[in-house]
């Protein structure tokens, strides 16, 4: 999407977005790792642009390139690591941002829930002393004013006695309780955005039902804008505005939440909604998607699901498939795409 | 498929023991407790109730599903068939054989029988073995000449439809998740069991190989007639696959019965629960309100009476002191058809769910 407020001179990044600016944007993102010496081409071209209150899914299957896309808004790639394209955070660029101007932001500004909340929180400080860190690190205030907004945080994020909670150590809390605590400590500086990489995928069903409502309910209440990454077309149907289904480092669909699950037009999308198990199948045999995501180390020309697709014809091999565009501002990549109006 | 139409079709295994309608598996007051220790001298300081006095049955031919959540004690429960540990209290009885009692059929034995497949398809194979060698293992440990074994190995990977000649000669990291899980299953199957335990066993898939790996489980129980034990948390994946489930809450079982009535009819407050929790799949009938707070209790200590009291919209004082059994459910309120008809395999633990005289029902 072409943006025409990007070339403006960036605001200031404490400043609340202007309707005319989205809290996030970016634009045509490449992200290329090495293993061992084997460049890996992990994002591909990856371009969206989120309103503040607005929540984007990204939605794929594991090694889609979903979390190294989170990570790079948060620059927590590898040193060796390529980067393409443009991020910007209330209108200001982030990729060419000193490595310390970005760790003002990050926490600040833009914040970070992961899938396992034990590899993100320190074992060795209390849930209170590390939220209260970072709120003494970002703003300022004294340790004992501090203290008492990461209280109001645990309540907020609904743990029970939080007075009590704060003394605890990650350790000590089950699962359900560490992701909120999590939560707490990505909403301690209220960021314009939140990037939530499989926040529930850990989770028992009747925990993520909890966490997604919590979920939603803050980024309601704080205005935020949210980019969502699941593998669970469950879950995003619970979470999101906006879909964007992501196979081998692009979205090859975005749309509503509603088109893209009620009419998918990818044939990845179809296939994957197909495959997916849900009630009232029992006994039948499955439509599943033949084959597995393709190597990323050497991807095929043209359309990177082509070998596993059923409509494939020459020319998918050849060249990268067009977008198509669908109402609302979404599109389905290929050329063969049912679109529905 | 009616429940009890399931088994009569077999055709009559040589190792079958007591026809069709004997259980192929019959599992009674199975019990597992771990003593935590700590303190300076090592002392018990508590104990994880992992599987409480668990009964079930599982069908020649049918599909058992085990659900709920983390820590409820499905894994417990496949260890202790298996024999990986031992129970403290409890009886296993395979097709009328006792496990591992003098007169019954003992572990070796029942392992040849019942072999199980686990979530993590990359640690349950060997990184030096290819995994030709892999499945051929057990075979030949079991008196198979190499030359058999390797045949057999072959005729497996065909079977979960992996081509032999591009396969046999690979090492587990040289192969997709959804192809090791299929390594793991074709290894399950080398010493051609009865009955196969599937923990998890498709959990660590994306969800376009799950559903290729769920199509190969039933193709293969149909062409082996193979009995299976499925056990998953996820809700969608047990409907599918499963004749009946069971429902397991804090190391107890707290209703179970044929799929349809369970997952149409729920009566324990945990169940409709669970599955009042899971994602809608539709953006304009999202849930609105968590049906439980708060995360499942440890099972250091459960609660007295009914475990789920503390988590539960119904509870009354009677429910902290008496534990509620497995019974059959109370009718529908008077004017709707009963709750369960003619289905007296559906059984539910609940004080309040259960016919009772006199009591105050769940839909009362
Ligand atoms: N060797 C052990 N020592 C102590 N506690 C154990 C041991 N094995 C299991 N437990 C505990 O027993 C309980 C049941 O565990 P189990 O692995 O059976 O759960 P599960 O239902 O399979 O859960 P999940 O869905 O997470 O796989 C848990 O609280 C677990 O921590
Ligand atoms: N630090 C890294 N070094 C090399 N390759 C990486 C690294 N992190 C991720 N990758 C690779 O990048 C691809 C995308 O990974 P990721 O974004 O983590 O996928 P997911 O969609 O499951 O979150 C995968 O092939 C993964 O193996
Ligand atoms: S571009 Fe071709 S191969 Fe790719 S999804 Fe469309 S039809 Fe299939
Ligand atoms: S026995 Fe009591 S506490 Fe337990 S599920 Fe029934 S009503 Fe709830
Ligand atoms: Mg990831
Ligand atoms: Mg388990």
């Amino acid at each position: 999407m072409p943006d025409t407020a990007m070339t403006d001179a960036p605001p200031l990044a404490a400043a609340p977005a202007s309707a005319a600016v989205p809290a996030l944007s970016v634009q045509d993102l490449t992200v290329q790792l090495f293993r061992r010496d084997a460049p890996i081409a992990a994002v591909n071209g990856v371009s969206f642009s989120l309103a503040r209150g607005e929540t984007l899914t990204i939605l794929g299957e594991s090694g889609s390139g979903k979390s190294v896309t989170l990570k790079t808004m948060m620059g927590l790639l590898p040193a060796r690591a390529r980067i393409g394209g443009t991020v910007r955070l209330n209108g200001r660029s982030l990729l060419d941002l000193p490595a310390a101007e970005l760790a003002r932001l990050r926490g600040r500004r833009i914040s970070m829930v992961f899938q396992e909340p034990m590899s993100a929180l320190d074992p060795v400080y209390t849930i209170g002393a590390q939220i209260a860190e970072a709120i003494v690190r970002h703003e300022g205030i004294g340790r004992a004013q501090a203290m008492a907004r990461a209280q109001a945080l645990l309540e907020r994020v609904r743990i029970p006695s939080a007075a009590r909670r704060l003394r605890n150590y990650p350790h000590e809390m089950s699962g359900g309780m560490r992701q909120r605590a999590m939560i707490a400590l990505a909403l301690a500086c209220s960021p314009d955005v939140l990037l939530a990489d499989e926040p529930t995928t850990a989770l028992d069903v009747t925990v993520q039902i909890q966490i997604l409502l919590l979920l939603r309910q803050l980024q309601e209440e704080m205005g935020m804008a949210m980019v969502f990454v699941t593998h669970d077309m469950g879950v995003a149907a619970e979470i999101s505005d906006r879909v964007a289904v992501m196979y081998a480092g692009r979205f090859v669909e975005t749309g509503s939440a509603r088109q893209v699950i009620r009419t998918p037009g990818h044939p990845y999308t179809a296939g994957l909604l197909a495959s997916t198990v849900h009630g009232g199948q029992r006994g039948g045999v499955l439509e599943a998607i033949q084959g597995a995501p393709p190597d990323l180390a050497a991807l095929p020309a043209g359309c990177a699901f082509a070998p596993r697709c059923r409509f494939a014809e020459p020319d998918c091999t050849t060249t990268a498939p067009p977008t198509v565009a669908r109402d609302g501002g979404g599109m389905v990549r290929c050329p063969r795409a049912a679109v529905p109006a | 498929m009616s429940a009890t139409a399931i088994s009569t079709d077999l055709p009559l295994d040589p190792r079958d023991r007591g026809g069709a309608a004997q259980p192929l598996l019959t599992v009674e007051g199975l019990r597992k407790h771990f003593p935590i220790h700590g303190g300076l001298l090592g002392r018990r300081r508590a104990t994880v109730h992992a599987v409480d006095d668990v009964s079930f049955f599982v069908r020649k031919g049918e599909t058992l599903g085990i659900v709920g959540e983390s820590g409820c004690g499905k894994s417990t429960t496949a260890r202790l068939l298996m024999r990986l540990i031992e129970p403290d209290a409890g009886n296993v009885v395979f097709d009328g054989e006792t496990v591992g009692s003098r007169t019954g059929i003992d572990v070796t034995a029942m392992r040849r029988q019942m072999q199980m497949v686990f979530q993590d398809s990359y640690t349950s194979l060997n990184p030096r073995m290819t995994i030709g060698e892999s499945i051929a293992y057990a075979p030949r440990i079991h008196g198979l000449a190499a030359a058999a074994a390797t045949a057999r190995a072959n005729l497996l990977l065909e079977q979960v439809g992996l081509n032999p000649g591009q396969f046999a000669r690979r090492y587990p990291h040289e192969l997709s998740g959804g192809q090791r899980q299929r390594v793991n299953i074709a290894r399950a199957l080398a010493l051609d069991p009865r009955l196969v335990i599937l923990d998890e066993a498709v959990s660590a898939l994306d969800k376009s190989v799950e559903a290729q790996v769920l199509n190969l489980l039933s193709d293969l129980k149909q062409r082996l007639h193979l009995t299976y034990l499925f056990i998953s948390h996820d809700l969608n994946v047990v409907e599918f696959i499963s004749d009946r489930v069971l429902v397991m809450y804090l190391g107890q079982v707290v209703e179970t019965g044929p799929v349809e009535t369970i997952y149409a009819r729920p009566r324990h407050p945990y169940t409709r629960a669970l599955f009042a929790s899971k994602p809608t799949l539709d953006p304009d009938r999202r849930t609105l309100e968590p049906p439980l707070a708060g995360d499942p209790p440890n099972p250091i200590d459960p609660p007295s009476g009914c475990r789920f009291r503390t988590r539960c919209a119904f509870a009354v004082p009677a429910c902290a002191e008496t534990v509620p059994l497995l019974a059959p459910p109370q009718p529908g309120p008077s004017g709707r058809a009963p709750a369960s008809p003619d289905d007296p395999l559906h059984l539910v633990a609940c004080h309040r769910a259960v016919a009772q005289a006199g009591g105050e029902g769940l839909d009362a």
